[in-house]
């Protein structure tokens, strides 16, 4: 296992730092737009896209890449960031989410940007997409792996646990889901202290419900960036079955206001704290 | 228009037993071709490809709306998926599916929908589709066909391989006589007459094209000379052939195994009621599900038979003597 160096583990958070300075903007610009799952996985987009996926950002379709599928679809903002900054498109251009003909869509949509290797945003539809992209590897007897990202809410949706089973039975070892178990989902169920939300899925429910289902489960935490490549190396060590990697995050991390929000519009006043906060300044 | 006229109903091949060998057969030809089985299949049916392919036969189990998703993904990979189970399944229990990875994408998934309409066996209302049509047809991007033999049903396959969208292929279960040969070649969209006439026009879709051939004699004896045409696509509809054939016989009827609400008889309203309004007589089932009874009792039932559509038709065509033009 290569530990992540020193400099490199710098970079990454760097550029987590500056993804949820983009998806902040754009939140702002838009008028709107889910921030808080964004916001939870920004470490985990980055380091895929800069450490895990062989990818040529210049050559978007190449058949042989690594697909990834962010089957969490309403955290589109962080996507884009983070392909913006991996050298997709332009940052500049998601100053066009929110206006018509947009290549950004509130959910992630294919046919408008080519870097997308699926559409989604309807909960567990991307999942059950990714579980066939890796069919399809193994059908035609190539070599690239499919890695794909659920919320934990997302969780709930029966075609995740259809997907996960049939993933298990195909004993995919060339797909690795992603949960970013960010704690909060938009109304959940209410915690014995008023105002408090009791968590989609304790963790440990939920890695045995995918353990059942055939599959390898890691946990890690979903904010040190280091910890987090480590499991990606790890997940792709598993053979025989698919891997799990279940990253316990915050919801809104990185910005004190956003703790536990879903979606909402930003005033200029929540813009100039959430990027002071950020370390950026407005 | 294309016209074939159907001299005798000879039986064919069963349109699962034709998709079966077609697919096959296609699969032999074409790497792209996989199935996708969500636990229907048996020895003599889809077990035919899943036998001569094993490789390429995916079972998903029971899991409808997985198995759609896992055809999108295998889409992106530059296959041609194949997704079969019993309409009602495809259609309504992986509905959000289709729309989401499939319409709203344009990736090439071909849904093969079994047993669609009301002929299910005695399975009854649960795994009867008699509203799949509509459903389909309201999905911007997705095109729906519905074949009327077991050569229809290869053309429609064979052509489907170089469709760059999705496609919906209603297979409806039973008897299948011949409407065509195996020279038959399928486009989209189309309209064949298979009976030449004048008043009025009855136009059919899928297997239901027979149970009119079949009405014929009937409506003969009543003192009618219909145009019989068969129209496979239901979207994109061949709305030249429609208007055409409507102007000629001045009354059209349309004839479904579906619900008469966004079916056939939906779309040639839109249609005619745009272009060339005239009497429209819409048989189908009318606006209530069915229920789990012997074939031939539930298309007398349902109004479908070939018996029923020929009542129905007389009845309607008395009734309406002197309220359509004069046919030219």
């Amino acid at each position: 296992m290569t530990a992540l160096s020193a400099t490199d583990e710098v970079r990454l958070r760097e550029l987590a730092r500056r993804v949820r300075v983009e998806v902040v903007r754009a939140v702002y610009r838009g008028g709107g737009g889910h921030l808080g799952a964004s916001l939870s996985a920004a470490e985990l987009l980055v380091a895929l896209y800069f450490t895990e996926l062989r990818i040529r950002p210049d050559d978007p379709q190449w058949d042989g890449r690594d697909r990834f599928v962010l089957s969490k679809g309403h955290a589109a903002l962080g996507l884009y960031a983070t392909q913006a900054l991996r050298g997709y498109f332009p940052i500049e251009e998601m100053a066009s989410f929110g206006q018509l003909d947009s290549r950004f869509q509130g959910h992630p949509d294919m046919t408008r940007l080519p870097s997308l290797d699926i559409s989604s945003g309807a909960l567990g539809v991307g999942f059950s997409a990714a579980v066939g992209m890796a069919l399809g590897s193994r059908l035609r007897g190539s070599s690239e792996r499919t890695w794909t990202m659920l919320g934990d809410g997302e969780c709930q949706e029966g075609e995740v646990w259809e997907a996960a089973f049939i993933a298990g039975r195909y004993r995919l070892d060339n797909l690795v889901a992603i949960v970013d178990l960010n704690g909060y989902q938009v109304t959940g169920w209410p915690g014995r202290t008023a105002g408090t939300q009791v968590p989609p899925w304790p963790l440990r429910a939920l890695g045995r419900q995918w353990a059942a289902s055939g599959w390898s489960v890691i946990a890690v935490d979903g904010h040190d960036v280091a910890a987090v490549v480590s499991a990606f190396e790890r997940a792709r060590a598993v053979r025989d079955r698919p891997a799990v990697i279940i990253a316990r995050t915050l919801k809104g991390q990185g910005v004190s206001f956003m703790r536990g929000v879903h979606s909402r519009a930003i005033t200029a006043a929540e813009l100039g704290q959430a990027l002071e906060e950020l370390g950026e300044a407005s | 228009m294309k016209r074939a006229e159907v001299i005798d109903l000879v039986e064919g091949l069963t349109l699962r037993e034709a998709f079966n060998r077609t697919l096959s057969e296609l699969a032999d030809e074409d790497p792209r071709v996989v199935m996708l089985d969500a636990d229907n299949a048996t020895a003599t049916t889809e077990g035919v490809f899943a036998a001569a392919h094993p490789e390429r036969f995916l079972q998903m189990g029971a899991a409808e709306q997985n198995m759609v998703g896992v055809a999108a993904g295998l889409a992106t990979m530059g296959f041609v998926p194949f997704v079969t189970s019993y309409a009602c399944f495809q259609v309504f229990r992986a509905h959000d599916q289709v729309r989401v990875l499939l319409a709203q994408t344009g990736l090439p998934v071909r849904l093969v929908g079994q047993s669609a309409g009301i002929l299910t066996g005695l399975t009854g209302k649960t795994h009867q589709s008699i509203d799949d049509v509509a459903t389909m047809r309201a999905m911007p991007g997705m095109t729906v066909v519905a074949p009327g033999d077991e050569h229809e049903t290869r053309a429609v396959l064979r052509w489907s391989l170089e469709f760059s969208g999705p496609v919906y292929i209603r297979l409806a279960r039973g008897s299948a006589p011949l409407l065509f040969d195996s020279s038959y070649t399928f486009e989209s969209p189309s309209a064949i007459v298979v009976r030449e006439g004048r008043d009025p026009a009855i136009l059919s879709t899928g297997l239901q094209t027979s149970r009119v051939l079949a009405a014929l004699p009937g409506l003969v004896a009543g003192g009618l000379d219909p145009v019989v045409v068969h129209i496979p696509t239901l979207k994109p509809l061949d709305e030249e052939s429609i208007v055409e054939v409507a102007r000629r016989a001045g009354r059209v009827v349309t004839v479904e195994d579906h619900t008469v609400l966004g079916g056939l008889g939906g779309a040639v309203a839109e249609v005619l009621s745009a272009r060339h309004p005239v009497l429209l007589h819409r048989i189908g089932i009318d606006d209530r599900y069915a229920e789990s009874a012997g074939h031939d009792e539930l298309v007398e039932r349902y109004g479908i038979s070939p018996a029923a559509v020929a009542r129905s038709i007389l009845s309607w065509a008395s009734a309406t003597v002197g309220l359509a033009p004069a046919v030219s």
